[in-house]
């Protein structure tokens, strides 16, 4: 039996395709390829203080992709922060509060004692001020 | 009648840390001249530790606000 593309299948592939594309045409909020595999292989995690840091020694490829993220990252602490009538440190360590607890199993984040941990399937250890 | 020009007479003035104050500043001066204080670099970077100076109130304030940056940036985070 042979494939027949009607006009009505069409016009109901054509919302089912937007929905497909649109997460790429708001690309804006996807993750960074590269930053994503790191993050998934564990070779960055949260910090404390809200930015990303190196759990091993990252090639120079990856070194700038980070780095570039964090300096995003500060950008859009110090913005928000002059707002909130808070210091950029203030809100980048809340941040890193919530950054922590959003991590997913297997991920890196910092414990409040600096060393890496991976998130298991519990709440993550976290700084004491942290909400 | 004549008056007498009084002698001016000296009266000492209570002492308002005059001696110690006069001492003070030759030491400095000798201080500044002898190099008295020498300041070391230290070895070690210093670490300042912010977290000290940052209260829980503070954080507890700024978490919504600090959660919906997230979400609104999430290619960053």
């Amino acid at each position: 039996m042979r494939n027949v593309v009607t006009a009505g299948s069409l016009a109901a592939l054509v919302p089912a395709l937007l929905l497909l594309v649109a997460p790429q045409i708001a690309g804006a909020q996807a993750r960074d390829p590269a930053y994503a595999a790191a993050r998934a292989e564990g070779k960055v995690g949260e910090q404390v203080n809200g930015y990303l840091g190196f759990v091993v020694p990252a090639a120079p490829d990856l070194r700038k992709v980070i780095e570039d993220i964090n300096i995003k990252r500060r950008a859009v602490y110090a913005e928000k922060a002059k707002t909130a009538n808070a210091t950029i440190e203030e809100y980048a360590l809340t941040s890193g509060c919530l950054l922590i607890s959003h991590t997913t199993p297997g991920e890196k984040y910092q414990a409040p004692d600096g060393t890496w941990q991976t998130r298991g399937a519990g709440a993550p250890v976290r700084d004491p001020r942290c909400p | 009648m004549t008056y007498r020009r009084h002698r001016p007479v000296f009266t000492p003035q209570p002492d308002r840390g005059g001696r110690a104050g006069r001492h003070a500043v030759l030491i400095a001066m000798i201080c500044l001249l002898g190099g008295c204080i020498t300041v070391k670099a230290p070895d070690k970077p210093i670490v300042i530790e912010l977290n000290v100076t940052i209260k829980q109130e503070v954080v507890y304030r700024l978490a919504g606000d600090a959660a919906q940056t997230i979400d609104k940036n999430a290619e960053i985070f």
